[in-house]
């Protein structure tokens, strides 16, 4: 178990407590978190789970993408550098006070 | 006004199942999708990916799939309503009335949701103004390449449709590729062609931009784009082509009066229907206590869904249960000769 910290648009946070093995996306949808849609359930294949690591140390912490990750990034609303999908981050200790910024919507 | 037994939204695996079962216990059929082809996510997210949880089917891909079920319910030669999305309902004496976006009219007794997560549409620019030009100067998809011929196209995008369409149009436009990022996921050669149309400045091609704004005066004049760091750009436009892949949105599913739980339908389990007499709901876009996202699901759900609408599509008869192996009645409807 680590904490997840979910940050909504309009600034609302939420932490999670989120079991090893799980994606930072299904810790949301398993928590009721708004903000993240995860319309194909975890397939990266529909962008709907984009968050933003604001802080460049955990950016750079976090497991490298895989390819296709960038492709399905650029079918997101409003992408930027420091974009990831939640469902292919997926959680262990390292990612224990790992905080998410949502945008302002999915769609 | 077409009458029919049932429409059925949603061309995806559970809605052709859905057919085939209708089919089998002798009932009619409209199928209706928004996309331009049949099989739903099976053929749009996925065609090459292979499923590994079919019962009885080690392996098979989302095309493959699609397939096979288009083969199934070829017997019964139901009627496809392709690139149209069902917009209103109206009940009148325990029938719908139902409203397609293209103008289509059937009258129906029942309605079998298999919407999936909504219908695919384009994903849009999410600066504001650009709506008021969407459909005239700012665009998601081309019917007629001739508007473009020597005008200035802004297009953005990295995939197939935006490096296609900016190859194709760069022989009688002017135009600018947008990209955020270095990288493109188009086909490889493509992108090479997109390269050295850029090198030799037939195309104007800025990365690591994306929109910021559209400014005109009644019609487009020009699009603006900002860099992360804040360095923005403005660049002469007649027109601007977004072509950021398809999103999925419930759409006027929402506005029918059935409950809802976030993006999802609450049924029975017995028949699948919804809060709406005659209106049911199966697939991914259904939810009830232990509900599985998995085609197999899709299927039950299906073949209980198609039992359900027997009883308001034949109310002076009573539903007999029959097996394939067994029915004569149902070896003639699917023209099986012994």
């Amino acid at each position: 178990m680590v904490k997840i910290k979910y940050i909504e648009f309009n600034g609302t946070e939420h932490e999670a407590d989120v079991a090893n093995g799980l994606s930072v996306m299904e810790g949301a949808i398993q928590n009721d978190i708004p903000g993240i849609d995860a319309d194909c359930g975890g397939g990266m294949s529909c962008a709907t789970c984009h968050v933003y690591i604001n802080d460049d140390e955990w950016f750079k912490k976090l497991p490298e993408k895989e390819m296709g990750e960038d492709d399905m990034l650029d079918q997101a609303y409003e992408p930027k550098s420091n974009s990831r999908l939640s469902c292919q981050l997926i959680v262990s200790d390292d990612l224990d006070g790992l905080t998410v910024h949502m945008p302002e919507k999915q769609v | 006004m077409i009458k029919t037994d049932v429409v059925i939204i949603g061309a995806g695996p559970t809605g052709l199942f859905c057919a085939h079962q209708l089919g089998i216990i002798g009932l009619r059929c409209e199928i209706v999708d928004n996309l331009d082809k049949i099989g739903g996510q099976c053929i749009e997210l996925y065609p090459d990916k292979p499923i590994y949880d079919i019962p009885a089917v080690p392996k098979c891909t989302g095309e493959e799939l699609t397939n096979n079920l288009i083969e199934q319910i070829k017997p019964f030669d139901f009627n496809f309503h392709l690139s149209d999305r069902v917009q209103e309902l109206k009940n009148e004496n325990n029938k719908w009335l139902v409203k397609t976006l293209n103008g289509k009219e059937f009258e129906t007794p029942n309605i079998v949701i298999a919407g999936g997560v909504g219908s695919f549409e384009p994903r849009k620019f999410p600066t504001k103004s650009a709506e008021k030009y969407d459909g005239k100067s700012v665009l998601y998809s081309i019917k007629d390449k001739n508007i473009f011929k020597d005008k200035s196209v802004v297009i953005f995008g990295g995939g197939d449709s935006a490096l296609d369409w900016a190859i194709e149009l760069s022989n009688s436009s002017k135009v600018t590729l947008v990209h955020r990022r270095d990288e493109f996921r188009g086909a490889p050669a493509s992108v090479q062609k997109i390269k050295e149309l850029s090198d030799n400045k037939t195309i104007d091609l800025i990365t690591k931009y994306s929109i910021k704004d559209v400014k005109g005066n009644g019609s487009l004049d020009s699009v603006e784009i900002k860099s992360e760091s804040g360095e923005s750009k403005v660049i002469k436009a007649d027109y601007v082509l977004g072509f950021f892949g398809l999103i999925m949105q419930l759409g006027p599913i929402t506005e029918w009066g059935l409950n809802l739980d976030k993006k999802t339908i609450p049924v029975n389990t017995e028949n699948f229907e919804t809060n709406k007499k005659g209106i049911f709901a199966i697939g991914d876009i259904c939810t009830y206590p232990g509900k599985l996202k998995l085609i197999l699901s899709g299927f039950h759900e299906g073949a209980l869904a198609a039992r359900g609408c027997f009883k308001y599509a034949r109310p002076d008869e009573k539903y007999r249960f029959e097996f394939t192996t067994a029915s004569s009645t149902i070896k003639d409807r699917l023209g099986v000769k012994e």
